[in-house]
């Protein structure tokens, strides 16, 4: 036990002598946590555009002043022709073109029915999906009012009224969705990176040799090396937590403790992984490559950005096997649904087993001599 | 010059003899690029949801099979009462549930109107607004299918038109932001550890005592990094063109330019980042803990950069992929020619210039 002690002692000193890592593990997953978790949004507002207005009527008018009112449109430039208007796609100045051909009122007036054009800059897919979804729902405003002027709707027209609900988020703010994930992230990518250099890093330099010789065991050995980190690990996701309630003021409906209990857990899984990959390197830099495309690998797999319901099914088995992903998602269920101990059991075990799996190929790995 | 060439021989062979590395550094952009054009998407394809059907009647039954059956949605649960939608919810497995209420198609037949509550898991803002938008459509088209043959109120119909993109697909975005990701982390992580490396190491006087003046044993170490860079891009855009079916609508030459004006920027961020720190560990940290999560989020690859607010939008500027990103969707996509990318290509000159500044003046000769 008391040679535990002193080899720990051995490791926090060597982590805490280099002072550049101090700000790094520390500093900078904080400072990313309150940077980055602005910037994740996929809302979209202040969409610029273009008109191009051949029919010059009160009517045409009408509809865009409909666009130029709205929160969500900003008035780019009025163009006269649709190939002068595309030059702002190309400089990047414009997201939508709306185009009304000559005759748009007398059409109306005459067959009750009229076409105009939607031209959206789709480079960015999903953007132009939201950009089409706002300019239909002013349309659509603006074909009801014409219609409560003109017409009545036939009485006997059945009609389903559909309402909805946006629960655990009603405000649909996408801090609330992000800051746990970018929070998993900061702590995953710290304690990989961290573990997955350590051991090689005494091969590198040649220390290695030195601690075999000493009478520490194989899984004291392991248990020195990792534990370090866990603590850290755990500060660090103490500390985030703590600021996403009070900076982001991201609500805390399940238990905390729940989240340390499972923390402990997954950060086992995560440093025996990188303690893994350490002992299969030669050198630092493998082990980083290694290390680095695991986790970009897990962290575009794991849900922080994209839902992982609309990938491939092969992607979510993968996914499935995703620590990450994983603990993103019972994170997000702790926090922001107030899931209890028995809806995220499974995930428990399954971060058990793992993490028991990482840590006895680890084990198997070291040898203490070549 | 005879030495300058035998010292980047050397160099390569540091490199070849790494076969490890050399896998790596090939294996992984192919992988990440084939893995991410085929997984990541921003649509919605079979979600799990739940049905609470107080009414269990003839129309109900048909509008769910139809909302089942469009493809996005997939019935995981048929639920029994309203008290059991959020412990539904917690287990974490559906993520919408759609309420009909009691003796619905009655109510539709008789009194014409007929309520249905949709309930979404809006932890995901996103993913809750597109289920709620495809729902709602499926319903509304199922309700004029209900009225067809009365005649339709006078509207205005739109035309809708995607430049670029016309089937929105997820890979013309992420393919340009890929490839930038790519570039930008492998390249300097390799610069950034090769250089640190033979300090760590001790090699690094060795190198400076040698007939080599220290720009020469700069430039010998990213030579050969550039040049496995840049078959990596070859390789990144064979994929995007052959496999994604990407188009390169601008000049290719333009575009390779582009490109490898991008990787001496990115190499040249190594460098700096190898003359700041004295280890491995400190420039490793630093060109993945640091660059990593910035350049994916702040480089409009994955989100729109515009949205974002003032201070981060400003903050975005300083990211090398940002305008990379710009100038490779602009040429690949939209065709343009160099008039319309002129400013994004100085920014990218102006920030290697300073980079290599900054790294010359921080370059040591001697060691401490």
């Amino acid at each position: 036990m008391k040679k535990i002690f002193i080899f720990l002692r051995k490791e926090f000193i060597q982590i805490f002598r280099n002072k550049a890592m101090m700000p790094i593990i520390f500093g900078i997953p904080i400072l990313q946590l309150l940077i980055l978790s602005n910037a994740a949004t996929y809302e979209i507002r202040n969409i610029r555009f273009n008109f191009i207005d051949f029919d010059n009527s009160s009517f045409s008018r009408e509809l865009i002043s409909k666009f130029t009112s709205s929160d969500y449109f900003i008035l780019n430039e009025v163009s006269y022709s649709i190939r002068e208007s595309e030059e702002s796609f190309k400089r990047n100045e414009a997201r939508l073109i709306i185009y009304i051909p000559k005759d748009f009122e007398k059409n109306y007036r005459k067959d009750g029915k009229s076409e105009i054009q939607f031209i959206i800059n789709a480079e960015d897919g999903s953007a132009a999906g939201v950009v089409n979804n706002y300019a239909g729902n002013i349309l659509r405003q603006f074909n009801s009012d014409i219609l409560v002027k003109s017409t009545v709707i036939p009485e006997n027209t059945a009609l389903i009224n559909v309402y909805f609900s946006n629960w655990f988020n009603p405000e649909l703010n996408y801090k609330t969705y992000m800051v746990p994930g970018i929070l998993v992230l900061l702590v995953t990518i710290i304690g990989s990176f961290l573990s997955g250099m350590n051991v090689v890093r005494e091969k590198e330099i040649g220390t290695i040799e030195q601690l075999n010789v000493t009478p520490v065991s194989k899984y004291h050995f392991i248990i020195g090396k990792l534990l370090p980190f866990w603590i850290i690990g755990m500060f660090e996701l103490a500390f985030g937590l703590v600021l996403s309630i009070i900076v982001f003021k991201i609500p805390m409906l399940g238990s905390p403790l729940l989240i340390f209990m499972l923390a402990s857990v997954y950060l086992v899984v995560i440093l025996g992984m990188g303690l893994f990959i350490s002992t299969l390197a030669n050198t630092q830099q493998q082990a980083m490559f290694i290390a680095w495309f695991i986790m970009i690998l897990f962290i575009l797999l794991g849900g922080v950005f994209t839902p992982t319901e609309s990938m491939p099914d092969w992607a979510q088995f993968i996914a499935f096997f995703n620590p990450v992903a994983q603990f993103i998602k019972a994170m997000r269920m702790i926090m922001l649904k107030g899931s209890g101990l028995k809806d995220i059991l499974p995930v428990f075990y399954f971060f058990a087993i793992y993490g028991m799996i990482m840590m006895s190929l680890a084990v198997w790995r070291y040898r203490k001599s070549e | 010059m005879k030495r300058f060439l035998s010292f980047v021989k050397k160099e390569f062979l540091h490199i070849i003899r790494d076969y490890r590395t050399l896998l790596i550094l090939f294996g992984m952009p192919v992988a990440q690029i084939l893995i991410f054009g085929f997984a990541i998407t921003n649509e919605i394809r079979d979600v799990k949801i739940a049905i609470l059907d107080l009414a269990k009647d003839d129309v109900t039954l048909e509008l769910s099979n139809k909302i089942l059956s469009s493809g996005y949605f997939v019935s995981y649960e048929n639920l029994k009462s309203t008290n059991d939608i959020e412990p539904a919810f917690q287990k974490g497995i559906i993520k919408e549930v759609i309420v009909f209420e009691p003796g619905f198609g009655r109510n539709l037949e008789k009194e014409k109107r007929a309520n249905l509550q949709l309930i979404a898991d809006a932890s995901d803002p996103n993913l809750a607004n597109m289920m709620i938008g495809y729902t709602t459509s499926i319903v509304e088209n199922y309700q004029a299918g209900l009225s067809e043959d009365k005649v339709l109120p006078a509207r205005i119909i739109p035309e809708i038109k995607m430049l670029y993109n016309p089937n929105l697909k997820s890979v013309y975005m992420f393919v340009p932001g890929l490839m930038s990701v790519i570039l930008l982390l492998v390249s300097a992580l390799m610069t950034s550890i090769s250089i640190t490396r033979e300090k760590e190491i001790g090699t690094m006087e060795v190198l400076l005592v040698s007939p080599l003046n220290p720009f020469q044993i700069i430039v010998g170490k990213v030579i050969p990094y550039l040049l496995l860079s840049l078959i990596n891009t070859a390789v990144v855009l064979l994929l995007s063109k052959f496999v994604f079916k990407v188009p390169i609508n601008g000049s290719l030459v333009l575009l390779a330019c582009i490109s490898i004006l991008f990787l001496i920027t990115a190499l040249s961020l190594g460098i700096l980042i190898s003359t700041l720190s004295n280890n491995q560990q400190t420039a490793m940290m630093i060109s993945l803990a640091a660059l990593m999560l910035p350049t994916i989020i702040l480089s409009g690859y994955i989100f729109p950069i515009d949205n974002m607010p003032l201070l981060l939008r400003i903050l975005s500027n300083i990211i090398p992929s940002k305008w990379f990103i710009i100038i490779a969707k602009g040429i690949m996509l939209k065709g343009v020619n160099f008039s319309y990318i002129w400013f994004e290509t100085c920014i990218l000159i102006l920030m290697t210039l300073i980079f290599l500044l900054i790294s010359i003046k921080k370059f040591k000769i001697r060691l401490e």
